[in-house]
């Protein structure tokens, strides 16, 4: 009976002291799930909560204690750095996987290629003809996602090089109706990730060196790092608490780890 | 004993109905009170982002900049200082993370120690410079100068035409493009439901026989349980693109397909309701109408709908009240681009979609929050506005009428 008690609070207690909690990026979040559920199924004893939110709740929380890894699709912003700072806390990076933005067209749409200037000049309004680019004379529709979204503004700041948006742009509240709507709007452009490409849309090639080479949005680009509009999607946790999410961070890591990666749609890291 | 006890459970069920009413307004008022706490606080902000400045050289003649124009400058629209009324000189750009192109990690130090003293190096050396950057680091010695920036006004706020409240460093808050949206979208619905509503409404009370009224009413009602995603994926699934190819446009996203889901949203409440209105018409009215030699049609026009116009109104304020307020299939079908539209064939911004997609990412408490709050009130005033005049209106009706 003594020894039963015994193992129970052992069980207990290693249960306790694998338990672990990660919040933040929604675009993060349905590979944190998948990575949390296979790390649990080969392990256990471990317990592992993934809750979405959006990368500034998730460092937020970081910072407040309340969970122990935080997902992000962006770096840490200087404010977040300092705050963390004010607190006596110190925190550890680890990039865990790339997410490749796609730019696509209406299937109809001859247009193939398109440089970054002719991008961001569709984008902030400038470019309004497909004629001005190689197409045909057809008005371009821009769309895009909603303004507070992560995805909105890394391709403000990497793509467009921080100039706003047009305020003709179109805001859509998912990518399902981006694609939806690209698909069915002739002079239509916009934005997704690698994983939402589809038969309905396709893809420009997309040149960052003013026209010399035009790069496909494929894996295979993603993955040797030719294909320009990628970002890579974070997980922070404080140097305090290594010791206990070190086991799952080095699970994602792994070559298993990161076969999920790929299979929920993300780039891999490449070694 | 009896009767003190039953006399006891009267003033008890009094009490609980007052209790309830007084709970019901009180709770309504709260909510306005809340709505309105938060959305006049934005006139207390700076559009430019809390904690941070705006900077330019000390020998910069320029002192203070239009949020608009800090804009301009940021995205490289405005590129010389001549422009704003300074000695001709280009813009340098300067945000705190381009700090790293101008100082090394060792001068700008591993907690930031270093970094006032750079930015204030720079700003001096430079003299064609604007930097944004946190307040904390202005160094005790600062030589630039810090820019005046004027607090959100309500006048901007109401004319404004652009709506950027995410941009930095200076959000843009011009709500005109998303009134204009809400209204194009919700007259349009109103014009299309209305005709529609009262002729169907006219037929099922007064025309259609007892069998066929039977299928249609509870056929009409269901329209009302379907919830409004499913409307706003019909809509940008099927009603998009007949608006595209019927109209030949460039996009189908507009305010017309707002206007016709929302007019298909609206139309429950005004039959439903208009025609049991109708259906209350007395039938010695109806009959004295017929005996004294009215056809059918001069009944409908002349006695059941003058009389039921009380119950017609109710139902068009209601209908008009859930096409202005609804959300998600709007969201959906009208494209959401903060333009100020010219016709109802373009895209539309409304500000209940504004605030539904905006309103979860944006810092608790700050200009955006609150800015959003303030266009809750704008809703608020427009409906309430819309409501009295109604009133005002079927009031004015009654009076002819005896």
């Amino acid at each position: 009976m003594k020894t039963k008690i015994i193992l129970l609070a052992a069980a207990l207690y290693t249960s306790v002291s694998f338990a672990q909690k990660l919040k933040g990026s929604d675009t993060v979040l349905p590979l944190g799930q998948k990575e949390a559920e296979s790390y649990m199924k080969s392990n256990k004893a471990a317990k592992v909560t993934v809750t979405g939110g959006g990368s500034g709740v998730g460092l937020a929380a970081l910072v407040d204690g309340t969970t122990d890894i935080a997902m992000s699709s962006r770096k840490m912003k200087m404010g977040e750095k300092m705050k963390l700072q004010e607190a006596g806390k110190t925190s550890k990076e680890i990039t865990i996987a790339y997410d490749a933005l796609a730019v696509i067209v209406n299937p109809a749409n001859k247009v193939n290629q398109l440089t970054r200037e002719q991008i961001e000049g569709i984008f902030t309004g400038k470019i309004k003809n497909w004629k001005e680019v190689g197409g045909e004379d057809l008005q371009i529709v821009v769309y895009s996602r909603e303004s507070s979204s992560g995805t909105y503004e890394f391709f403000k700041e990497h793509v467009l090089n921080n100039k706003n948006y047009a305020s003709s742009v179109l805001a859509m509240p998912a990518t399902g109706s981006i694609i939806q709507s690209i698909s069915q709007t002739k002079g239509a452009i916009g934005y997704v990730g690698l994983a939402y490409i589809e038969k309905e849309v396709k893809d420009v090639k997309v040149s960052y060196d003013k026209g010399k080479t035009f790069i496909g949005a494929t894996m295979e680009t993603a993955k040797n790092k030719t294909y320009p509009i990628i970002r890579p999607l974070y997980y922070y946790y404080l140097t305090t608490v290594e010791k206990t999410v070190k086991p799952f961070v080095d699970f994602c890591l792994s070559a298993e780890g990161q076969k999920i990666v790929e299979q929920v749609g993300y780039v891999p890291l490449s070694k | 004993m009896k009767t003190f006890y039953k006399k006891f459970l009267e003033k008890f069920i009094e009490g609980l109905l007052m209790l309830s009413g007084t709970v019901t307004t009180l709770t309504v008022v709260l909510i306005v009170f809340f709505l309105f706490k938060e959305g006049i606080g934005v006139f207390n902000k700076k559009p430019v982002e809390e904690g941070y400045v705006i900077a330019v050289n000390n020998k910069n003649p320029i002192n203070k900049l239009s949020s608009e124009q800090i804009k301009n400058i940021y995205d490289q629209k405005i590129t010389n200082w001549k422009i704003l009324g300074a000695p001709t000189d280009s813009i340098i750009l300067f945000r705190l993370e381009d700090v790293s192109n101008y100082y090394s990690d060792a001068e700008i130090g591993e907690n930031f120690e270093g970094l006032p003293i750079c930015i204030s190096l720079l700003t001096d050396s430079l003299p064609n410079i604007i930097a944004f950057f946190p307040e904390k680091y202005i160094d005790k010695n600062f030589k630039g100068k810090q820019l005046e920036i004027d607090k959100v006004k309500l006048s901007e706020f109401l004319t404004g035409k652009e709506w950027f409240p995410t941009a930095q460093p200076a959000a843009q808050l011009g709500v005109m493009p998303l009134i204009l949206g809400t209204l194009w979208v919700s007259l349009g619905a109103i014009l299309l439901a209305l005709p529609l509503g009262l002729a169907a409404s006219v037929y099922m009370s007064e025309i259609a026989n007892e069998k066929i009224r039977r299928i249609m009413k509870p056929l009409i009602e269901l329209l009302a349980g379907i919830p409004s995603v499913v409307y706003g994926f019909f809509g940008l699934v099927i009603i998009v693109p007949l608006i595209q190819t019927t109209f030949d446009l460039p996009v189908g996203e507009t305010g017309l397909a707002g206007s016709i889901i929302l007019g298909i949203m609206a139309l429950p409440t005004i039959i439903t309701i208009s025609e049991d209105a109708m259906r209350n018409t007395p039938r010695a009215m109806k009959e004295a109408s017929l005996a004294l030699g009215a056809s059918k049609w001069q009944t409908i026009y002349k006695v059941v709908i003058p009389y039921s116009i009380s119950g017609i109104t109710a139902g068009a304020i209601l209908g008009i009240g859930r096409a202005i307020g609804e959300t998600m299939a709007v969201l959906m079908v009208t494209g959401n681009a903060a333009v100020i539209p010219h016709s109802i064939l373009e895209p539309v911004r409304t500000i209940p979609a504004t605030i539904a997609a905006e309103l979860g990412e944006a810092p608790n408490g700050g200009l955006h929050f609150q800015a959003l709050f303030a266009l809750g009130c704008i809703l608020f005033l427009i409906t309430l506005f819309i409501n009295l005049t109604v009133e005002f209106i079927s009031n004015r009706n009654k009076y002819n009428k005896h």
